[in-house]
């Protein structure tokens, strides 16, 4: 049965690092739900986080690729209870004198930023659980969604204290 | 001591004691063959017609002689050319390294002349591949090459070198090789335990043997193994000569032009253990149909082979050599007297058998039991792909690894002469023979001239049965008898053609020249081309056809126009 996976991957930070994991993605057929990457603290080192649809046996499989390329350092399957996951979005919804203040409100409610204002456009910045900004999406969408920019999931294990968020 | 980039490739070759290369001169690679030319004494280079003969030179030469091949190819076009060679070699888990040229890195992205990003191309079919930008890094990274080359599951690495790169200059040390792991072993004292219970408790054990006892040198342990088991042992294509195919446990190929022994054994046994194989769909064929009793134990160093194909039971991960040694010491000597019989039944029933339209026909079978018995077995036999592959791995006997070359996984026509000529020109004492059929060896038979140019005693054998005949035989089957494209029914005169190269050429048109002519071929100092006319309607049986069930093959095509 399909569900949704989180890897982690540490990656040398060499040229082509992308194009490697997301060849192997696409010759495979594995399907990539999103990808974020980039350098780490030691900038010779990149880490991504890349959610993948997949059966148990694909995922199987993507984990012992991706561990046969020569680039790719770590591969970590993370289970959602023990990881945190962040997305950030950016969007930008249509609004009139009439609806501003609704949206405005639908932002406060989420704590969203509001990064832009125009005459009749709000430019709404978030940054939460996949959950919370679908949420979120659905809330906005009402007043006409103009444009909109995920960063797809970033995701790490959480430490050996217990859990702890925010 | 500072050198430039071309010197300091040369010099890690060396390191790497590499002493035989392939390749092709061109505009990016000329400070790299100006280096050669310095060097001539410590590395011979042999000129091919054409790139994809050098790549699949280097291929045949690592197959033969377990050493890592290297190629050498300019920019553009003449890395393109390699991209087959590469492919064939990744698909088999062959240790090559290709050195391509590039345009200066100025020029890198601009569209210049006979620029390719071959990087670009080459990441799917290659184990890795680099770009070196900096000549601080080319020694490290040829070094980091030829391990990776050699590393775990082998396969080819491609490293591109821009032109400005090797004329620059750097600082070079040399250095010894970096040492390949000590030990491979990916499984614990348990898991070992676990696959020795198995093994002694099974009653009727099958073993098959993959490319990877070759290439991992395990043919010893392999033997041991069988002897421990008392057991029949079936080869994949790959696997020809990991076992010797004259002892009495041998039982022949297994999958789509398998024996029928082999089906029906796989169909019986109760415990089937794969070693070094990776379960491909030309061997499971209907995986749901496949060793329905038997329990599978799969032996290999790639963890992704495991349960890739086929769900398997259990597994060792590890060098096949190392692992075996391990698995025999916890073995007890079996006989399994019973199902030996009941094999040596089915061997008898169903033995692989070629009939000619009329008793004076040439059959591949006949030239090829005469061939394995001139040469007492131990000839290294190329190929090209198709039936004469087929043929060539059912009926010569190969008793030894790293002698029969052929491309499994691609499956590339046109790869055979250009193997056969690495193969021999890494076993100078060795009789190499091409089989190939006429389709394949109009491929690329533009390297009859490398052999005659170097005078390499290659025998290429060439099946003339003026048909593309393996896809004729499922146009015969499958496709209503329409047999589209495959009439070759070129008007070729194998005799001036092998005059024009220089070669001394034979045909052979009846049964009884066969002898004869193997005969003065094999006597012969320099390269052989022999035109076998075979009947076009000589078939590869068994047959499985793709999807079915592994143990209901084929036996017979009727032949009705």
């Amino acid at each position: 049965m399909e569900s949704q996976h989180i890897l982690s991957v540490l990656a040398d930070n060499n040229s082509g690092v992308l194009l490697r994991i997301s060849g192997l993605f696409s010759r495979r057929g594995y399907n990539i739900a999103s990808l974020s990457a980039a350098e780490t603290e030691n900038p010779k080192v990149s880490r991504m986080t890349i959610v993948v649809n997949s059966d148990e046996d694909t995922l199987e499989q993507i984990c012992k690729q991706l561990n046969k390329l020569v680039d790719i350092k770590e591969v970590r399957v993370l289970a959602p209870d023990n990881a945190v996951c962040r997305e950030h979005i950016l969007i930008q919804a249509g609004t009139s004198p009439e609806t501003r203040s609704g949206l405005i409100e639908v932002a406060n409610l989420f704590r969203a930023n509001i990064l832009d204002t125009a005459a009749n456009s709000l430019i709404l910045e978030l940054t939460g659980s996949p959950r919370k900004i679908q949420a979120f999406v659905q809330l906005v969408e009402p007043y006409g969604i103009r444009r909109l920019v995920k960063t797809g999931v970033s995701a790490l294990e959480r430490g050996e204290i217990g859990p702890f968020e925010e | 001591m500072k050198l430039t980039g071309a010197e300091i490739l040369i010099e890690c070759l060396l390191e790497q004691g590499v002493d035989t290369v392939f390749g092709y001169p061109g505009g990016a690679v000329l400070n790299i063959y100006d280096a050669l030319y310095q060097y001539q004494d410590r590395i011979t280079h042999y000129l091919t017609a054409h790139e994809q003969g050098a790549a699949h030179a280097a291929d045949g030469y690592a197959r033969s002689t377990g050493k890592t091949g290297v190629v050498i190819a300019t920019s553009g076009p003449g890395a393109t050319n390699l991209v087959t060679g590469i492919a064939t070699a990744y698909m088999d888990s062959i240790p090559v390294v290709a050195i391509t040229g590039n345009v200066s890195c100025n020029l890198l992205g601009l569209d210049s002349f006979q620029e390719v990003d071959i990087t670009g191309i080459t990441m799917p079919i290659t184990k890795h591949n680099f770009i070196v930008k900096d000549v601080k890094d080319l020694a490290d990274t040829i070094r980091r090459a030829f391990y990776i080359a050699n590393e775990g599951r082998k396969g080819p690495v491609l490293i591109d070198i821009p032109k400005d790169v090797t004329i620059l200059s750097a600082e070079y040390e040399k250095q010894p090789p970096i040492p390949l792991p000590k030990e491979n072993i990916g499984f614990t004292q348990a898991e070992l335990e676990k696959a020795a219970e198995m093994i002694q408790k099974s009653a009727r054990p099958f073993l098959y043997t993959g490319g990877g006892v070759i290439l991992s040198d395990a043919a010893d342990e392999v033997a041991a193994l069988a002897d421990l088991l008392d057991a029949p042992v079936a080869s994949s294509l790959m696997g020809q000569g990991g076992f010797d195919q004259t002892d009495s446990r041998y039982i022949g190929m297994l999958g789509m032009h398998g024996t029928k022994t082999a089906s029906l054994a796989v169909g019986a046994c109760d415990l089937f253990i794969g070693i070094g194989t990776r379960f491909s769909d030309r061997v499971v064929l209907k995986i749901s149909a496949f060793a329905p009793q038997a329990k599978i134990l799969q032996i290999d160093i790639d963890p992704a082979e495991v349960n890739k194909n086929i769900k398997v039971d259990h597994t060792l991960i590890g060098d096949i050599r190392e692992t075996l040694e391990k698995l025999n010491r916890m073995l007890k000597k079996q006989t399994h007297a019973a199902w030996m019989e009941q094999v040596a039944g089915w061997q008898k029933e169903f033995p692989l058998r070629q009939i000619g339209k009329t008793e004076t026909d040439v059959t591949p079978q006949y030239v090829l039991e005469t061939l394995d018995r001139l040469t007492d077995g131990n000839a290294v036999i190329a190929t090209e792909v198709g039936q004469n592959q087929m043929w060539a791995a059912q009926f010569y006997k190969n008793r030894r690894p790293h002698s029969f070359i052929s491309s499994g996984g691609l499956g590339t026509m046109g790869y055979g002469l250009g193997a056969a000529i690495g193969a021999q020109v890494g076993n100078p004492d060795k009789t190499v023979v091409n089989i190939a059929g006429d389709g394949s060896f109009h491929m690329n038979l533009n390297e009859l001239v490398t052999l005659s140019k170097y005078q390499i005693p290659v025998i290429e054998l060439v099946f003339n049965n003026h048909v593309l005949g393996m896809v004729r035989q499922w146009q015969r089957l499958f496709y209503g008898k329409r047999f589209s494209q495959t009439t070759l029914d070129r008007p070729t005169d194998y005799l001036k053609l092998a005059e024009a190269f220089g070669i001394r050429g034979f045909r052979i048109t009846q049964k009884d020249q066969v002898e004869n002519v193997l005969q003065q071929a094999l006597a012969e100092k320099g390269p052989v081309l022999i035109d076998c006319v075979i009947d076009k309607d000589i078939n590869v049986l068994p047959m499985v056809p793709a999807g079915a069930p592994v143990g209901e093959p084929i036996l017979d095509i009727t032949i009705d126009d």
